[in-house]
Formats: structure tokens, C-alpha cells, sequence
């Protein structure tokens, strides 16, 4: 398992590029990576603030548990803090099973936990001011899935 | 102790770290003792969805805050 909190932009395709490298049983690895929009050119930059030590345990006791309930042979979890700029990846995860169900859900949910739970403060620079940002309801219903469902063995 | 503020906390107080010449504090006395130094803190500290660690880990309800102990007050999380 890798997990990176990231202060500078990172190359989402030369780290997936690594995470592939020599891997032999793996029948399938899912990557998804986020990037900041612009809105519309509202948006200058987001800013997103983290507590180093309690934020890399408390995320890396999740992917743990990802990778324990997907069966998942890797993963990888990087996530930028400071300041992002529209266009860079904030975001890049990708889940490596034998086969692929594993791997599209272990992303999945490890995305949606990201989304709604992982302790970061986001703040969005818009018109000239900034304010800090809640998830949407949308990203509470999305984490909520996996408190209810039970993946097929 | 060190006290550590976050996201909306720290700009609310317009300070994000703070160190503290103090004894072992219940973590109510901590509470007024930071209101008492930042006004603009008044009822934020145990405002709804606020957490508070103790050297990293969550504490809930009345506390005992050691000698020398980093205490952060975390509000509500934003996600990624």
C-alpha cells in the first residue's frame, strides 16, 4: 500500500506507470484520478488543508480496510494538500485485485470515502474571495452505500 | 502544550498554532483559558462537529490534557 500527501503537483500517469511496473499477479488494477475545475473560470485555486500524522493514520487505517474487504492485492493513494490549481490532479487512486469486480469496487469505495470523510479542510479561491466547502449531500449518499452493502465474495 | 487550530477554526481565530506554558488541564479549562485569550473563539471550541485529539487521537467528553501534550481542535471535515 503507498499513501503520499502531496505539497507539489504530481504526474498522475508516471506514478500509475510505477504502480504497474513488475506486476505479475494482479488480473487487473482501476485508477481514478480528480482533477480541479475552473467552473467556468470562477475558480483560481484550492486550498486544501490537512493534520500531517493524524491524517496519513487515519486514511491509511481505511485503505488498510479496503484492501482487507475487496480482497485487493495493492493499492495506491495519493492526494495533494496546499495549494491546486484548476487542471492539476488533486487526487489519484488506484486498487489492484486478481480480478476486476475487486478492483472497480475497492476504487470505488475508497474514492467515495475520500470524498466525504477523509480529514482535510478544502477551501475554494473564487471571484477575488475564498470559502471553505462542505461535501455535497450527493457525497454523504455515495460513502453511505457501502455502510449498507455487502460485496459478492 | 501545543495548541493546533484548523480550517475554519484557525481563520476564525487568526492563529493556527499556539504554544501554552500549562500543567496537566482538563480540557474544559484549556477551552476557556483559549476564549479567554481569543475572544473570537467563544462557543466555536465546542461548537457542533468539532473533535478534539489529543496527542493525534480523538478524545470525546471531559478530558484530562497531559504535560507537554499537542491538542488540535478539528471542525467539521471537508473531504478531499
Amino acid at each position: 500500500m503507498i499513501l503520499e500527501l502531496l505539497e507539489a503537483p504530481f504526474a498522475p500517469g508516471a506514478r500509475l506507470d510505477a504502480f504497474l511496473a513488475g506486476r505479475r499477479d494482479a488480473g487487473g488494477v482501476v485508477a481514478f484520478t480528480g482533477l480541479a475545475r475552473d467552473e467556468g473560470g470562477r475558480v483560481s485555486a484550492l486550498e486544501l488543508h490537512c493534520y500531517r500524522g493524524f491524517a496519513e493514520r487515519t486514511i491509511g487505517a481505511v485503505v488498510e480496510g479496503a484492501v482487507a474487504r475487496f480482497a485487493l492485492l495493492d493499492a495506491l493513494v495519493l492526494h495533494r494538500i496546499g495549494l491546486i490549481r484548476p487542471g492539476e490532479a488533486i487526487v489519484l487512486v488506484a486498487a489492484a485485485a486478481r480480478h476486476r469486480r475487486q478492483a472497480f469496487e475497492g476504487a470505488d469505495f475508497l474514492m467515495d470515502y475520500l470524498k466525504s470523510r477523509a480529514p482535510f479542510w478544502k477551501k475554494s479561491h473564487e471571484d477575488g474571495a475564498s470559502r471553505w466547502i462542505e461535501p455535497r449531500p450527493e457525497d454523504y449518499q455515495d460513502a453511505a452505500r457501502w455502510d449498507r452493502q455487502e460485496t459478492a465474495p | 502544550m501545543r495548541v493546533l487550530l484548523f480550517g475554519p477554526l484557525a481563520d476564525r481565530a487568526g492563529w493556527s498554532e499556539l504554544d501554552l506554558e500549562m500543567g496537566p488541564t482538563p480540557l474544559e479549562a484549556l477551552r476557556d483559558e483559549l476564549v479567554r485569550r481569543t475572544p473570537e473563539l467563544a462557543g466555536a471550541l465546542d461548537a457542533p462537529g468539532v473533535q478534539v485529539a489529543v496527542d493525534q487521537a480523538i478524545v470525546r467528553g471531559a478530558a484530562m490534557i497531559p504535560l507537554g501534550a499537542e491538542v488540535a481542535f478539528l471542525p467539521p471535515m471537508s473531504g478531499g
